[in-house]
C-alpha cells in the first residue's frame, strides 16, 4: 500500500505542528488534491496530527463535504438547497439513488458514477437541478433521471 | 476532598434547604442529599458533556431547564427537580429514544438490568406517543470479545469516553451526524481490525444492550451435555468475590465454596482454581525477573497477565514489547498444564478435554484464541465465560447459589496461596511477586509479607523495596490511561524502575469488563477488601510454598524457566498492525 504520497506529504508539510485545529483544513486540502479521502490518507493524516483514525473519520463524516470513495468517471451532484427542496428534490435524490444503487458519498461498483448531495448551486431559477460533470439539468423530475444518467454512461468526463 | 473542607453553601431544593460544596455541579449536591435525578451521559470523575439532558431541573431565574450535571451550584439558588415541567421533559427524552429503539426487551441480554428500560418504567412511559421508522444497522460480531448492536445504542457517549479518556485507546467514536449518527470504528470496519484492545470497559458503562460480551454460553452448555468430552473449569481469583452480587448478596461476599458446588451441579467434571496457576506464574515470572536483573536483560520487566494490556503494548508501544514478561497469563498456564501434565497423569486424551475458564474479563476471550496460546495445534483454553455469563447459566439451571452447600476444589490445581488470590486486585501480582522474589534472592521469607504501598485503588502506586542487597523500583498501574503515562516516562528515559505490574481495567480484575453490572465504586472496594481479608486470615501466603506447584515442578516441569516451562508456559509477543 502506498502511504507516503507526495501530494499528501506536501500538504502535511504545511502543518508541522500536530494539532486538532489543523484537521479540517488538512482534510479539505487532501480531498481537493485527490478528489476523496482514501483510507491510507486518513491513517497518514492521523499519524501526522497524532489523532486516532476513529476521531478523524468521525469528524470527516460529520461534514457532508468529505467523501471516502474515489469519484466515478461521471460525477452527479443533486441539489438539496431550499428552492430545489420546495420543487421536489427529495424525490429526485431518491430516484438517482435508486437508478445508481448508491448512497450520497459513494461510487458505483463499475466506477461509472459517483453521487454527491450539495447545497444550493446557484441555479435556483432552474429548480430542481442536478449537475453532471458540471453540466446543469433544469427542472428535472424523478422520471427523467434514468434517461439523463444513461446519456452519460460510457462517456468519459 | 483532601485539601481541607470545601466551603459549604446553602441552596434550596424542592422547598427544602440543603448543603452544597462551593464550585461543585448541582448533580453532586443532589445525590449526596439523597435526591435522585436520572442521568444517561453523566460519568463519575469525567468532565460533564451535558449531552443527554435527562438530568434537567428548574432553577430560579433560568428560562430554560438546565442540566444539573453541568450546572454549578451558587449561594441562594432554588431548584425544582421533579416539577411537572421537568418530569415531562425527561419523559419526552425517553419516549423519543424509544421511538427509534427496537422493541426487543424480551430477547435482550440486558432485560432486567437495562438503564433505558428502568427509566421508561420510572417515568411511566405507557404508550407510544412517537413512532417513526426504526433505523437499520448491522451487528458487529467481528470481535472475539465484544458484540456491538448499534440498533440499541442511544448515543449517550459513555463508551466513547471510557475508551478515549480512561483507556486512551480511542477505537470508537461518533460517526456521521443527525439521524445518521452512530458510534463506530474508523471507516466503520469491524472492531477486530480497529485498535480496540478488548478490555470491555465500554460494555461496563453502556446503559443498554448495545454492547455485550461475545457469548460462549451456548458452546459450553453444548459440551456439558456431550458424554465424549471431559469438561474442566477454572475460575479466576476475582470471581469468587464478585459473583455474589449477581445473586443479591452483599458486595465482597466470598462464595468460593458455593460457586464450586454450583459448577459441579452444572456438570463440570473438575473444578480448578486459577489462583493455583497464579502461584505458578509467580514462580516463572519471579525467576524471569531475577534472571533479567542478574544477566542484564531488558528492564523494567512488565507483567503479562492482562491480555488487553498486552495488546495495548503490541499496538501502541511496539518498542517496549521486549519488556513484557514472556510468561503466559495464569489462565493460559492452567490451560496448558491441564492438557499436558494433567491429561498424562489421568490417562485422558487431551483432545477430549474441553477447558473452560471463568474470567472477569472480555479480553480473556481474545487471549484464548490467540494462535500463540496453544501447543501441538490444540488451544490451551476452549471457552471463556465472564462472571456475568456464569451467573446466567446458574440462573438458567435454577440453582439457588445462596442455599448450596460449599464444596472444595479438585486436586491438584485447587491448591493456592493467598498471594495467588491477590492477583484479582491491582497491585496483587506485584505483591505476590515481591514475596517470592525475596525468597528466590535471599532464601528467606520477608518479615512482613504485606506490602502496603502497592495496595489500594489508586491509578498508580510506586514503591522501592529491599530484597537482600537489592533495592528494586516497582510500580503497579491500573487503567490503560495510567499505563500510557508511565510508558511515556519510560520512553523519555526514566530508568529507576525494575518491575511494573499493569492491569488493563481501572482497579484490576475486580472491576474487569466481564464483571457484574451492579457493581459501583463501593462494590469494587468491597471485592478488594474481600481479597485482602483472605490474605489476612489464611496461613499459606506465598506462592513458592504451594505444594502442588512444587510437585508439578518435581514430577513434570523440572525448574522454573526450564525447557518444559519454556514450551508450555511462555510465549512471545510482537508488534501489531491495526487501524489507528
Ligand atoms: S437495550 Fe434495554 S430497552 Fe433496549 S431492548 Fe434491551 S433491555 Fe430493552
Ligand atoms: S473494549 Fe476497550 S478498547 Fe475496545 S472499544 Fe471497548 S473500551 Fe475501547
Ligand atoms: S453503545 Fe452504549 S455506551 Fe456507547 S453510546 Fe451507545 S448506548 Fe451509550
Ligand atoms: S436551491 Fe438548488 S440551485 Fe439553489
Ligand atoms: S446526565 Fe446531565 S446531560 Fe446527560
Amino acid at each position: 500500500m502506498v502511504t507516503a504520497e507526495k501530494d499528501i506529504e506536501e500538504i502535511l508539510g504545511k502543518y508541522p505542528n500536530a494539532s486538532r485545529d489543523a484537521l479540517i483544513p488538512v482534510l479539505q486540502a487532501v480531498q481537493e488534491a485527490r478528489g476523496f479521502l482514501s483510507r491510507e490518507a486518513v491513517l497518514r493524516i492521523g499519524r501526522h496530527l497524532k489523532l486516532p483514525a476513529s476521531k478523524i473519520y468521525g469528524v470527516a463524516t460529520f461534514y457532508n463535504q468529505f467523501r471516502f470513495q474515489a469519484p466515478g468517471r461521471n460525477h452527479v451532484q443533486v441539489c438539496r438547497g431550499t428552492a430545489c427542496h420546495v420543487k421536489g428534490s427529495a424525490a429526485v435524490l431518491e430516484s438517482v439513488k435508486r437508478v445508481l444503487k448508491v448512497n450520497p458519498g459513494e461510487t458505483t461498483k463499475d466506477g461509472e458514477f459517483s453521487l454527491e448531495v450539495v447545497a444550493c448551486i446557484g441555479a435556483c431559477g432552474l429548480a430542481p437541478v442536478i449537475c453532471v460533470n458540471g453540466e446543469f439539468h433544469a427542472s428535472v423530475t424523478p422520471q427523467k433521471i434514468q434517461d439523463i444518467l444513461d446519456s452519460y454512461r460510457g462517456k468519459a468526463r | 476532598m483532601s485539601e481541607g473542607t470545601p466551603a459549604v453553601i446553602e441552596i434550596e431544593v424542592n422547598n427544602r434547604k440543603i448543603e452544597a460544596r462551593k464550585g461543585e455541579m448541582l448533580l453532586g449536591a443532589l445525590r449526596r442529599n439523597g435526591i435522585h435525578v436520572p442521568t444517561l451521559c453523566h460519568m463519575e470523575n469525567l468532565f460533564p458533556t451535558g449531552a443527554c439532558r435527562l438530568c434537567v431541573v428548574e432553577v430560579n431565574g433560568q428560562r430554560n431547564l438546565v442540566p444539573s450535571c453541568a450546572f454549578p451550584v451558587y449561594e441562594g439558588m432554588t431548584v425544582q427537580t421533579h416539577s411537572p415541567r421537568v418530569v415531562r421533559a425527561r419523559k419526552t427524552i425517553i419516549e423519543l429514544l424509544l421511538a427509534d429503539h427496537p422493541d426487543d426487551c424480551l430477547y435482550c441480554v440486558r432485560n432486567g438490568n437495562c438503564e433505558l428500560q428502568k427509566l421508561a418504567e420510572q417515568l411511566g412511559v405507557r404508550e407510544r406517543r412517537y413512532t417513526g421508522a426504526k433505523s437499520a444497522y448491522k451487528l458487529d460480531i467481528s470481535s472475539p470479545s465484544i458484540t456491538r448492536d448499534p440498533a440499541k445504542c442511544i448515543l449517550c457517549g459513555r463508551c466513547v469516553r471510557v475508551c478515549e479518556e480512561v483507556q486512551t485507546v480511542s477505537a470508537i467514536d461518533f460517526i456521521g451526524r443527525g439521524s445518521k449518527a452512530t458510534v463506530s470504528t474508523a471507516f466503520e470496519e469491524g472492531l477486530n481490525v480497529s485498535s480496540c484492545v478488548n478490555c470491555g470497559q465500554c460494555v461496563m458503562v453502556c446503559p443498554t444492550g448495545a454492547l455485550r460480551e461475545q457469548s460462549h454460553v451456548k458452546e459450553v452448555l453444548g459440551v456439558l451435555n456431550d458424554p465424549n468430552k471431559f469438561v474442566v473449569v477454572q475460575h479466576a481469583p476475582s470471581i469468587s468475590v464478585s459473583l455474589a452480587e449477581e445473586f443479591g448478596l452483599k458486595a465482597g461476599t466470598d462464595v468460593v465454596g458455593k460457586m464450586t458446588a454450583a459448577l459441579r451441579r452444572l456438570g463440570f467434571q473438575r473444578v480448578f482454581d486459577t489462583s493455583f496457576s497464579a502461584d505458578l506464574t509467580i514462580l516463572e515470572e519471579g525467576s524471569e525477573l531475577v534472571q533479567r536483573l542478574t544477566t542484564g536483560g531488558k528492564l523494567p520487566m512488565l507483567t503479562s497477565c492482562s491480555p488487553g494490556w498486552i495488546k495495548f503494548v503490541e499496538t501502541f508501544y511496539p518498542d517496549l514489547v521486549e519488556n513484557l514478561s514472556t510468561c503466559k497469563s495464569p489462565q493460559q498456564m492452567m490451560g496448558a498444564i491441564i492438557k499436558s501434565y494433567y491429561a498424562q497423569r489421568q490417562g485422558i486424551d487431551p483432545k477430549s478435554i474441553y477447558s473452560v475458564s471463568i474470567m472477569p474479563c472480555t479480553a480473556k476471550k481474545f487471549e484464548a484464541q490467540r494462535p500463540e496460546m496453544g501447543s501441538d495445534g490444540m488451544p490451551d483454553i476452549d471457552a471463556v465465560l465472564t462472571t456475568r455469563e456464569l451467573a446466567r447459566i446458574i440462573r438458567m439451571r435454577g440453582l439457588d447459589l445462596a442455599a448450596l452447600e460449599p464444596q472444595g476444589p479438585d486436586t491438584p490445581f485447587g491448591e493456592r496461596s493467598t498471594a495467588g488470590k491477590l492477583f484479582g486486585a491491582t497491585g496483587g501480582v506485584l505483591e505476590a511477586a515481591i514475596r517470592t522474589a525475596h525468597w528466590l534472592v535471599t532464601g528467606s521469607e520477608m518479615e512482613n509479607l504485606k506490602v502496603q504501598a502497592v495496595r489500594g485503588l489508586e491509578g498508580r502506586k510506586e514503591a522501592r523495596v529491599k530484597i537482600g542487597e537489592l533495592e528494586l523500583g516497582v510500580a503497579a498501574v491500573n487503567g490503560l490511561g495510567n499505563a500510557r503515562k508511565l510508558l511515556d516516562e519510560l520512553r523519555a528515559g526514566r530508568s529507576d524502575l525494575h518491575f511494573i505490574e499493569v492491569m488493563t481495567c481501572p482497579g484490576g480484575c475486580i472491576a474487569g469488563g466481564g464483571q457484574p453490572f451492579i457493581g459501583d465504586a463501593e462494590a469494587v472496594r468491597a471485592r478488594m477488601q474481600a481479597l485482602y481479608k483472605i490474605d489476612r486470615d489464611e496461613e499459606q501466603r506465598v506462592s513458592h510454598r504451594n505444594e502442588s506447584v512444587q510437585r508439578l515442578y518435581k514430577e513434570f516441569l523440572g525448574k522454573p524457566l526450564g525447557e518444559k516451562s519454556h514450551h508450555l508456559l511462555h510465549t512471545h509477543y510482537a508488534p501489531r498492525e491495526v487501524v489507528m
